[in-house]
């Protein structure tokens, strides 16, 4: 096993390499430029001119891939034209509340997911899997942006008007009084922000997740060591959770990896709306902003997580299939 | 006569009865029936069990009738003993099997297992009943789930039933392993790892895991190759005297049958249509389609052939089963005549220990007296 990471790990470099050089040329190839930004009547274009050899942006286009390139291989990320800081601080500031979002929806998304489809394929055509089926379709067909923005007028800005007892913050990560709550007020602060983008986030992926581990589930309960374990006189629930779930798993497992992209790029909709400090907020205004620095080492960092992501699928494959040996 | 009254109108509709002969009223419908016989002390006592599975469709999925898998069977089976249940496929052998065992519900009728009623019994008495009671299925490569080794399967059983922990567990494991003729270091692997034979041996260790009395062996060698099949059926005798265990072997292959059973019953859509002694049935057959059966077994002798029955048609659907005696679009019996399609033959008596279902064999009357 760990000769296989070792070369799955091996087997990235081209492929990461291969990301990094797209993300350069199609990045630095796409029309306008950043001094666009200081674009203006009273700016001479001689200035702008030292702008752009300030950035370095007057030299070929070859000589500053293989400098990029280098450098960021090494660590350093280059300077953000538009926050005039070195890239390596934004990610760093960003990165966490990012990885809070997606860790918290991915929990969430397989938890509930997988739930709802265990409680549907149990219940096959009766009332509940009828209606967590009619449940689930809706938010699988509903656009993320638009379920957040409803979210957020329903939990959050018409709450109290609506008479419900709560109303959950619709922005921001922290609240500003946060400085001055107690640890667990602290706490309990970052959680309740955390609601409505989770919730938003995981609404439509977990319904695809649920769809996915019903059919997998009913297709399991049917086959001939699920009635060897009924036979055995084992419990129902045993029945259900130890036979059938767990071999209902494994193809859910590699939605895992198929999740994760969608996760990283569902989280710069919703880090938008919710005004969420995180990376992809700051891809979004990089990019209208043509921060080439910036924009290249976010898109390089989400391309990294969705490589991880996969390599993770199929490690957890082998772990949860006896059969699959990679070695 | 140029117009026709509407009676004969309707009456002119082609009939299924209008295809046979005309009554000649040499049907017999007496006899002792299989209802009637007392078993004594059998072990497992199945009477008129019935299942019909709903047909769901259209809109709003509503019942559109049913699939009468098993539409009343009465067997019984004694301590000890094998009845061999054959049939086609789709005759309903698989699912009485299942149907005793309470793996499915039985629409309608009782079975009673050493004297408990099981289509009375509740989730606790059910859990009992799987210490005395087991079933081999047929496909042993869907039957092992894939992720258990059979170490953790067979300890699953004792753990459940609170048979053995930890150690002995292990040692009980092993010893099961080694009775089926496996060796005890086997316990580690999982089923992917062993050859069809050697996961049906699996299936077995795992039934006998609870030292049941009574087995459903569900067509337990079908998936397996013709050696391989005789290395099983000899491993199940040879369990069956050293245990004393009682057998329900369900195949459709007649030969097998044959030889394992002490007596057979011979499934046709969903019914027994006859039930005898192995030898009696084999020597001297009953019912139309039995004969057809055996007509189909391969004579183990180059040159001599069997004069073969070949049946027209094919089984019914047993959605919509034929008008009384379901056999009697396909029977070739030269009696057949308009009786067969209006009444529904009774299991009766047509030799000493022999019933058949057949208007159309005279019945066995035992002498009065004795």
């Amino acid at each position: 096993m760990a000769a296989y990471v070792a070369r799955r790990l091996l087997g990235a470099i081209p492929l990461v390499l291969g990301i990094a050089t797209i993300i350069f040329f199609v990045v630095n190839l796409a029309p306008g430029d950043p001094t666009a930004l200081y674009f203006n009547q009273n700016v001479p274009p001689e200035v702008l001119e030292q702008i752009r050899r300030n950035f370095g942006l007057d030299q070929p286009l070859l000589v500053r891939y293989w400098k990029w390139l280098t450098s960021f291989f090494t660590g350093d990320f280059g300077y953000s034209f538009a926050h005039s800081r070195p890239v390596a601080d934004i990610i760093l500031e960003t990165l966490g509340p990012t990885l809070i979002l997606a860790g918290c929806t991915l929990v969430l998304i397989f938890a509930a997911g997988i739930a709802t489809g265990v409680i549907q394929a149990v219940r096959q055509h009766r009332p509940a899997d009828r209606i967590l089926s009619i449940t689930s379709l809706f938010f699988y067909s509903m656009p993320s942006f638009w379920l957040g923005l409803m979210l957020m007028l329903l939990l959050s800005l018409k709450a109290h008007e609506w008479g419900l007892p709560f109303a959950l913050p619709p922005t921001g990560m922290t609240s500003v009084d946060y400085e001055f709550l107690s640890f667990g007020g602290k706490l309990a602060d970052r959680a309740t922000h955390l609601v409505l983008p989770v919730l938003t986030l995981s609404l439509v992926m977990a319904a695809g997740i649920a769809r996915y581990t019903r059919g997998q589930m009913l297709e399991v309960i049917h086959q001939d060591y699920i009635r060897t374990a009924r036979a055995k006189g084992l419990p129902g629930r045993t029945v259900v959770l130890k036979h059938a779930l767990r071999n209902s798993l494994l193809p859910v497992i590699t939605l895992l990896g198929l999740y994760m992209p969608l996760l990283f790029s569902g989280s710069v909709f919703v880090e938008v709306i919710f005004s969420w400090p995180g990376m992809g907020r700051v891809i979004v205004d990089a990019i209208f902003q043509r921060d080439y620095p910036l924009v290249m080492a976010t898109s390089f960092i989400f391309a990294l997580v969705v490589v991880l992501g996969s390599l993770v699928a199929d490690i957890l494959y082998a772990v949860a299939d006896p059969r699959i040996r990679y070695d | 006569m140029s117009e026709l009254p509407v009676a004969d109108v309707l009456a002119a509709e082609p009939d299924e009865e209008t295809t046979l002969p005309p009554s000649k009223g040499d049907s017999d419908l007496g006899g002792r029936t299989l209802e009637e016989v007392d078993p004594g002390d059998a072990l497992v006592h199945v009477r008129g069990l019935k299942k019909h599975f709903p047909l769901r469709g259209g809109f709003l999925s509503r019942i559109q009738g049913h699939v009468k898998a098993v539409d009343g069977v009465t067997f019984w089976v004694g301590k000890g003993e094998t009845l061999g249940l054959v049939g086609e496929s789709g005759s309903g052998k698989s699912t009485t099997g299942r149907a005793i065992l309470r793996l499915i519900e039985p629409t309608e009728g009782t079975v009673v297992f050493a004297g408990q009623d099981v289509t009375a019994m509740d989730a606790e008495d059910l859990q009992a009943l799987r210490r005395q009671a087991q079933i081999i299925f047929q496909d042993p490569f869907a039957s092992l789930n894939p992720r258990m080794t059979v170490g953790d399967a067979i300890r699953e059983v004792l753990k459940v039933h609170g048979l053995a922990r930890g150690e002995g567990a292990d040692a009980r494991v092993r010893e099961l392993l080694r009775l089926v003729g496996l060796r005890p270091e086997y316990a580690s692997r999982y089923p992917h790892e062993f050859s069809g034979g050697q996961r049906q041996r699996i299936g077995i260790a795992r039934a006998l895991s609870v030292e049941p009395e009574f087995i459903v062996c569900d067509e337990p060698v079908s998936a397996l190759d013709v050696s391989v099949q005789a290395q099983v059926v000899n491993l199940l005798e040879e369990l069956q005297q050293r245990l004393g265990l009682a057998f329900l072997f369900i195949a459709h292959d007649l030969s097998v049958v044959e030889h394992v059973s002490d007596r057979v019953a011979v499934m046709y859509l969903g019914r027994i249509v006859e039930t005898a002694d192995a030898e009696q049935l084999t020597r001297s057959p009953k019912h139309p389609y039995t004969r057809a059966l055996l007509s189909a077994v391969p004579v183990p002798e180059p040159g001599r052939k069997r004069e073969r029955i070949v049946l027209p048609g094919d089984v019914p659907s047993p959605i919509d089963p034929p008008s009384g005696c379901p056999f009697h679009p396909r029977c070739p019996h030269p009696l057949k005549d308009q009786d067969c399609a209006r009444t529904v033959p009774p299991l009766a008596e047509k030799a000493p220990g022999q019933f058949a279902a057949c208007i159309k064999e005279p019945a066995y009357v035992a002498p009065t007296g004795s």
